[in-house]
C-alpha cells in the first residue's frame, strides 16, 4: 500500500511536469502544490480511471498575510476504491483573486465555494450562483481574513440600552 | 375601601391563574436545546408546573423561551417573533449565550438578548442543568403572582 | 435583496417560507418553497443563522484553551468532536497515548454516538407524530448522560478528552451504571422497533421518499449513516482505524435503497453495534493500577470532610485534590508520559518546585503546546459522517488556521435536489433523517 501511494505522486509528476511545483509527505499526508491555472485539468485527470478520486472531502483557504502570493487554496480529495486521501494546494495573489470552479465535477463544491467566497472574498469562475452563505446581506468585509478585527460587529437592527 | 379589596383579590386570583398555566414558545437554536428537551421530558418534568405543552406558534403563547446563541443574522427574526406575541408576555433567557453572548465574543454573536427585547428571568449555565430551569420557572411564577396584572376593563391611571 | 427563488418563481405559484424559528426542533435553518398546490416546484435553503465564528475565534486562543469550543460544535455528541480535535493535534506532535486511555476514549465515543442517534430518531419520530418514541428515547439518553456525568462531571459539554489522554479515570462504580444504561437502551430500542419499523403510517411517510443513488451521494460528499443507507461502504473506523478499533469486532450496517426509512434503520442498527463495542471494550480494558486505600468511597462527602480535618487522620480518608480520578497515581494510565504537553498533577503542583514550574510553563503566553510548523488533516467517524480537522501551525502556541470539515454541511447541500417534486409534508421526515445539527453546519 505504501508502494502504491508513492507511485501516485511520482506518476503525477511525470504526467504534469510543469504544473506541479512540489510534492511532500509531511505528517504522513500526501500533498501536491500546483499552479492556479491548471487545477481543473489535474483534478479531472484524478477523478477518472485509474485513480478514481471520486469524493471531494473539503475545500478551504488560508490567508498568509504578509507573504506574496497571499491566499492559498487547499483541496482534499478522497478515493473510496483505493482508500487514499490527497491534498492539493495552490496559491493566489491578492490582485488576481479568482480560480476555476469545480461545480461541474462535484455537487458539493457549490456550497463549499460559496463559503470560501463569503469568508475570504475569492471569486470562482463558472459558479452558478456565487453569493454569501453564512453572513447576512449588507455585511461588509470578509470575516476570516487576517485584517478583519475579531470583535467588529455590524448589527442589522438598532440595539437598545 | 371595599372596591380596592376586591381589585386586589382579583389581581391575586388572576395572577394565580396565569402563573399555573403558562404556554411557552421555545425559540431553540443551539446546544441548550438538548437541556431544554431533557427538562421537558419524563425525568425532570416541566408539566408538573403547568408549563407543559409547547405551543408551536407565538400568537398562542405567553412565555418566550430564548434557548441558545442568537447571532446577528437571526436578531431581526427574534424581534418579529417577540412582536407577534400578545400581552401579557414574559421572556426567559436560557443559557449564557442568550444572557450575555457566552464564550463567543466576536463579530457574529449578539452579546445578550436584552439589547433586542426586554427580559424577565435570566438562567445562567452552559448548558444549565434541568434543576436550574425548574428553579427559574418557580421564580417566574412568583414574579407573575406579585406583579400588577393587566385585564381588559381595568381602569388605567393616565 | 431578493433571493434566487424570488427571481426565478413563476407568478402563479405560491412562495412559502419555513422560517428560521420553526418547531421542528433542529435548530435554525430557513427553507423557502415555491409551491404549485401542495407540490414543491423549486426550493432554496438558507443557512448561517447559527454562524458563531468558530474558526476565527480559534485563531486567537491557544491549543489548550480552545477545547470547550470544540464541544459545542456537534452538541449531541460532544465527546466525538473533542476526540477529533485532540487526535489531530496529537498527530502533529507524535504523541503516544496509554492503552487504558484509548479504551476509555472508545467507550465515551460510542456512548456519544448512541446519544446522537437517539436524539435524531426521537426528533424525527416526534415530528411525524409519534410522541411516545420521543419520550422513551430521551429517557434512555438520561441514563447514558448519568454515566458520562459520573466520570467527567458534566452532562453534555464535558471537555473531557485532553491532548495526551483523558482528564480523569473512570469512576470506581462505573460498571453498574454502565450496565444499567446498556440494559435500558436495549429495552428502548426493542420498544421503538416494535412501534415504528412495521408501522404502516410511518412506512408510508418514509419509504421511497428522498431516494439517492450511491454515485450521486458520493458526488455530494455524503459520509456516515446517510451514505451507508444508499449502499456505499465507507466507515472511517474500518478504513483508517484509529484508537483500538482494529482490535474490536463490529459490523457496519448497510442500507439498500437510500430513502428515509433506510436512514432511520441504519441508525437503529448502528446503535446495537455501538452497544456491542462498549461491552467488548469493558472486558478488554487493562486494569488500573489504582491503590485501594485512596478515598472515602461510599461515605457522605460532608462526613468525609469532617473526618479528614481531625488531628489524627486515618489513612483511608483522603479526598481527591481535583476531579475524582485524576490523582497522581493514576496519571500514567490516563495521560501520556511526555511532560511538555500535559498539566502536572495537583499533588506535584502544590508541593514541589518542579511542579509549579511545569504548570507555569504550560499556561504561560507564548509557551505551552507548540507543535512544529506544517499542516495536518485528521478525521474520525462522527455521528453524521467523517468529521475532520485541518490545522495549519506556524510554530507558535496558537493555531494559524483551523478548519472543520463538518459532515452536516455536505448532507444538507443535497436537500434542494431531494425535495424537488415532492409534497410539503415530505419535508419533515426527510429533514429529520438528515440529522442536521446547527453547530456543525454553520460553525
Amino acid at each position: 500500500m505504501a508502494m502504491e501511494k508513492k507511485k501516485i505522486l511520482e506518476e503525477l509528476k511525470r504526467k504534469f511536469p510543469q504544473e506541479i511545483k512540489e510534492t511532500s509527505t509531511l505528517f504522513r499526508d500526501e500533498t501536491l502544490v500546483i499552479d492556479g491555472d491548471s487545477i481543473l485539468e489535474i483534478v479531472t485527470f484524478l477523478k477518472n480511471e485509474p485513480y478514481e478520486y471520486t469524493m471531494l472531502l473539503d475545500l478551504t483557504c488560508v490567508d498568509y498575510k504578509g507573504q506574496e502570493p497571499r491566499f492559498e487554496m487547499v483541496y482534499h480529495l478522497f478515493s473510496l476504491s483505493r482508500n487514499h486521501r490527497l491534498r492539493i494546494k495552490t496559491r493566489l495573489s491578492e490582485k488576481e483573486l479568482s480560480i476555476d470552479s469545480l461545480t461541474s465535477l462535484w455537487n458539493n463544491a457549490n456550497w463549499l465555494e460559496r463559503e470560501v467566497f463569503d469568508m475570504f472574498g475569492i471569486h470562482f469562475k463558472g459558479h452558478p450562483d456565487l453569493k454569501r452563505i453564512f453572513m447576512y446581506d449588507g455585511f461588509e468585509g470578509y470575516p476570516l481574513r487576517k485584517d478583519y478585527p475579531l470583535r467588529k460587529r455590524q448589527p442589522i437592527i438598532p440595539l437598545r440600552k | 375601601m371595599k372596591g380596592s379589596f376586591i381589585t386586589t383579590k382579583f389581581n391575586h386570583i388572576l395572577g394565580w391563574a396565569r402563573k399555573f398555566s403558562l404556554f411557552h414558545y421555545p425559540y431553540v437554536t443551539a446546544c441548550c436545546g438538548m437541556e431544554y428537551m431533557s427538562a421537558a421530558c419524563a425525568h425532570f418534568d416541566l408539566d408538573r408546573f403547568g408549563a407543559g405543552w409547547t405551543r408551536f406558534s407565538p400568537r398562542q403563547s405567553d412565555m418566550l423561551l430564548v434557548v441558545g446563541t442568537i447571532t446577528q443574522k437571526s436578531a431581526p427574526v427574534l424581534k418579529i417573533v417577540y412582536d407577534q406575541m400578545t400581552e401579557p408576555k414574559w421572556v426567559v433567557a436560557f443559557g449564557t449565550c442568550a444572557v450575555s453572548g457566552g464564550i463567543y465574543d466576536n463579530y457574529a454573536v449578539v452579546q445578550g438578548i436584552d439589547s433586542i427585547i426586554p427580559v424577565d428571568i435570566y438562567i445562567p449555565g452552559c448548558p444549565p442543568r434541568p434543576e436550574t430551569v425548574l428553579d427559574a420557572l418557580v421564580k417566574l411564577q412568583e414574579k407573575i403572582q406579585n406583579q400588577e396584572q393587566e385585564w381588559r376593563w381595568k381602569k388605567r391611571k393616565y | 435583496m431578493p433571493t434566487r427563488i424570488q427571481k426565478e418563481a413563476k407568478k402563479e405559484n405560491i412562495l412559502l417560507n419555513m422560517g428560521p424559528s420553526h418547531p421542528a426542533m433542529h435548530g435554525t435553518i430557513r427553507v423557502m418553497l415555491e409551491l404549485d398546490g401542495e407540490k414543491i416546484v423549486n426550493s432554496e435553503v438558507e443557512v448561517g443563522y447559527l454562524h458563531r465564528g468558530f474558526e476565527k475565534i480559534c485563531e486567537n486562543r491557544t491549543y489548550f484553551n480552545l477545547l470547550p469550543y470544540t464541544d459545542r460544535l456537534n452538541y449531541v455528541s460532544p465527546l466525538i468532536n473533542n476526540l477529533a480535535y485532540v487526535m489531530t493535534v496529537e498527530k502533529m506532535l507524535g504523541l503516544n497515548v496509554p492503552e487504558r486511555a484509548q479504551y476509555i476514549r472508545v467507550i465515551m465515543n460510542e456512548l456519544s454516538r448512541i446519544s446522537d442517534h437517539l436524539t435524531c430518531i426521537a426528533a424525527m419520530a416526534m415530528e411525524c407524530g409519534a410522541f411516545t418514541v420521543f419520550l422513551y428515547k430521551i429517557k434512555a439518553r438520561e441514563f447514558i448522560w448519568d454515566v458520562i456525568e459520573e466520570t467527567t462531571g458534566a452532562r453534555m459539554t464535558t471537555s473531557y478528552i485532553r491532548i495526551g489522554g483523558v482528564k480523569a479515570d473512570l469512576h470506581p462504580d462505573y460498571e453498574n451504571s454502565l450496565k444499567k444504561a446498556i440494559n435500558e437502551t436495549r429495552k428502548v430500542l426493542k420498544d421503538v422497533d416494535g412501534l415504528l419499523s412495521k408501522n404502516k403510517i410511518f412506512l408510508n411517510r418514509t419509504r421511497d421518499i428522498a431516494v439517492l443513488t450511491p454515485e450521486e451521494a458520493i458526488s455530494y460528499g455524503w459520509t456516515g449513516p446517510c451514505l451507508r443507507s444508499t449502499g456505499a461502504y465507507y466507515d472511517v473506523r474500518k478504513a483508517h482505524p484509529y484508537l483500538v478499533y482494529d482490535l474490536l469486532h463490529f459490523e457496519i450496517p448497510l442500507g439498500e435503497r437510500g430513502d428515509n426509512f433506510d436512514r432511520y434503520y441504519v441508525r437503529m442498527k448502528e446503535m446495537e453495534q455501538s452497544l456491542r463495542i462498549i461491552e467488548q471494550a469493558m472486558e478488554k480494558m487493562p486494569k488500573s493500577k489504582r491503590p485501594s486505600s485512596l478515598m472515602a468511597d461510599g461515605m457522605e462527602p460532608a462526613k468525609a470532610i469532617k473526618l479528614s480535618r481531625k488531628k489524627r487522620v486515618e489513612e483511608k480518608i483522603r479526598l481527591s485534590p481535583n476531579l475524582r480520578g485524576s490523582e497522581k497515581e493514576v496519571y500514567q494510565d490516563i495521560l501520556t508520559d511526555d511532560k511538555r504537553y500535559i498539566i502536572p498533577p495537583k499533588e506535584d503542583l502544590y508541593t514541589s518546585i518542579e511542579g509549579i514550574i511545569n504548570h507555569f510553563k504550560f499556561f504561560m503566553k507564548g509557551h505551552g503546546i507548540r507543535p512544529p510548523k506544517g499542516e495536518v488533516y485528521f478525521s474520525v467517524e462522527g455521528g453524521n459522517g467523517e468529521l475532520g480537522f485541518y490545522i495549519v501551525s506556524d510554530g507558535t502556541d496558537k493555531p494559524y488556521r483551523l478548519h472543520l470539515r463538518g459532515p452536516c454541511f455536505h448532507i444538507v447541500s443535497a436537500m434542494e435536489k431531494l425535495i424537488k417534486g415532492r409534497y410539503v409534508a415530505d419535508i419533515i421526515p426527510t429533514f429529520g433523517s438528515f440529522n442536521m445539527i446547527g453547530g456543525e453546519l454553520d460553525r
